[in-house]
């Protein structure tokens, strides 16, 4: 697999590091046991399009976000690690 | 109706030109209904179906696999059975699992070839030494055996372990489970499917579910490519695709799905009889019956249902084994190939009742689904049967993700996460 890293542009998968599923909004600090739970530990892992953190940690260090299938590994975009998901 | 294999068998058979030989299961057709439905035919649900049929009386019961038994995980890992665990609950789980498969071949009458060759594990620093100490001295606390081998036993059991002063990666000692070994996985999945069939069990191959059927919030079946089928109670056994069969029951895991790859050489005589990890290099090894050299990778640490496995770690782990045994240089590799494992936070299995009524699952095995199969079908056929956890499940329920009570073996589970 290779990644295009906005900054750097199309590099090696070994460059990188998976940082799991993005858009994980952390719960209000009194949240309940059930909500920490979930925020911490339960994920959607779907098969099909995931949306998830990469950090080029063997390049330029920047922390940004992919769409990628995940039977595929195709690469549908890379976009900002603040940007709102999309569609 | 059990077809028994004996050497009488087979002089019986070659003097009859081998007509006399029967299907080891039977390929059913689905019926409208079942007491118990369980969906995934790999070791888990097979050997959950024969323990309800054998030890709950309950026959009335289906396997229902998307693609052939034994094809997902079950056909795809490195056959090792052992259970050097660090916390007494995994310890009891995994213990009785290798228990089971040390009597195994006798309970099915089917030879599981389980090889209890020994498992040797390898320190590449003071740390390693150090954690390994408390490592086999907490399997030791757990009643498990465990022995701490200085640098000259690791050499003996492994004499072709690069071991001179200029070693790249040095091994300072190490431990071994002598109980731990390899059992042949294909006959795990044929001997429990042939036993479960034997008592009456329906095992259905090319049926995919496509949905739950639903009464008041209750699980009451399952909508397949072949029709509708209604049961008093649904397990999941999945592995890889627990996620996809829970969300489409309502249900969210705390499971990611990430790809394990596998690699074998080509057959040689015999070379290494232990089995090899190094959790330093992420590899380890053993040599099959056939012959060939049977290497592990560390998971490819992305989210993947992709059964293939990046070339990325292909060449990382043969690099760590040609580190670790220059004399393996010139093997040529036959087969690459992943299966798709279900990895936990705390790398620890989830066996018991969901939160939606009617619903079971079995999951969470991670990377290491093959040893724990005998218990994992243990414990999931009583919870499917009695609807009460069995006492080695109860502390691997999905709940402890919200309370807080891990069972965190991300360091005994040999595979770096």
């Amino acid at each position: 697999m290779q990644i295009p890293c906005p900054w750097c542009g199309v590099r090696d998968e070994y460059e990188f590091l998976c940082g799991g599923a993005a858009h994980i909004a952390r719960p209000p600090l009194d949240a309940d046991d059930r909500q920490w739970g979930e925020y911490l530990f339960f994920r959607d892992n779907p098969k099909g399009v995931h949306l998830e953190r990469w950090r080029h940690v063997h390049g330029c260090g920047q922390w940004f976000n992919v769409a990628r299938h995940t039977v595929t590994h195709e690469i549908l975009s890379v976009y900002a690690a603040t940007e709102p998901a999309p569609r | 109706m059990q077809n028994d294999y004996s050497a009488w068998s087979l002089v019986r058979g070659a003097s009859a030109g081998h007509r006399n030989w029967r299907p080891a299961w039977t390929d059913a057709a689905p019926k409208p209904a079942y007491d118990v439905l369980i969906v995934g035919g790999g070791g888990h649900g097979l050997a959950a179906a024969y323990y309800l049929a054998k030890n709950h009386r309950i026959s009335r019961v289906a396997v229902i696999e998307r693609g052939w038994i034994g094809g997902g995980n079950t056909g795809r890992n490195t056959t090792i059975v052992r259970s050097n665990y660090l916390y007494p609950e995994s310890a009891r789980l995994y213990d009785f699992s290798l228990q089971l498969y040390e009597g195994l071949s006798r309970e099915l009458n089917y030879n599981i070839m389980l090889s209890q060759r020994g498992l040797v594990l390898l320190a590449h620093s003071r740390h390693d030494l150090d954690s390994m100490s408390r490592w086999a001295n907490a399997m030791r606390m757990n009643g498990i055996d465990a022995d701490i081998l200085g640098p000259e036993q690791v050499h003996a059991l492994l004499p072709d372990l690069d071991m001179s002063p200029q070693a790249r990666i040095p091994v300072l000692g190490g431990f071994t489970q002598r109980r731990g070994g390899t059992a042949r996985h294909d006959a795990v999945a044929w001997g429990y499917a042939r036993a479960a069939s034997d008592l009456g069990i329906d095992i259905v191959q090319n049926c995919e579910v496509r949905g739950f059927i639903k009464d008041s919030g209750r699980v009451v079946g399952v909508e397949t490519t072949l029709g509708p089928i209604r049961a008093e109670r649904v397990g999941i056994a999945a592995a890889g695709h627990s996620s996809v069969l829970a969300n489409l029951a309502g249900l969210r895991l705390p499971v990611t799905s990430y790809a394990l790859q596998a690699l074998v050489t080509e057959p040689l005589k015999p070379l290494l009889d232990s089995v090899v990890l190094s959790p330093g290099t992420g590899a380890y090894l053993s040599q099959s019956d056939k012959g060939e050299l049977v290497i592990g990778a560390m998971l490819d640490l992305f989210p993947s249902y992709a059964q293939r496995g990046s070339f990325a770690v292909t060449q990382a782990i043969i690099a760590g084994v040609l580190t670790l045994f220059p004399s393996y240089s010139r093997l040529k590799m036959m087969r690459q190939w992943a299966g798709i494992v279900d990895v936990v936070q705390d790398s620890s299995p989830i066996i018991g009742r969901t939160p939606i009524p009617g619903l079971y699952i079995n999951c969470g095995w991670g990377t290491g689904g093959f040893k724990g199969i005998p218990a994992g079908g243990w414990t999931l056929a009583h919870v499917l049967a009695t609807g009460e956890n069995h006492p080695l499940a109860e502390p691997f329920q999905l709940e402890r993700f919200l309370t807080g009570r891990l069972i965190d073996e991300a360091a005994a589970s040999g595979i770096a996460h």
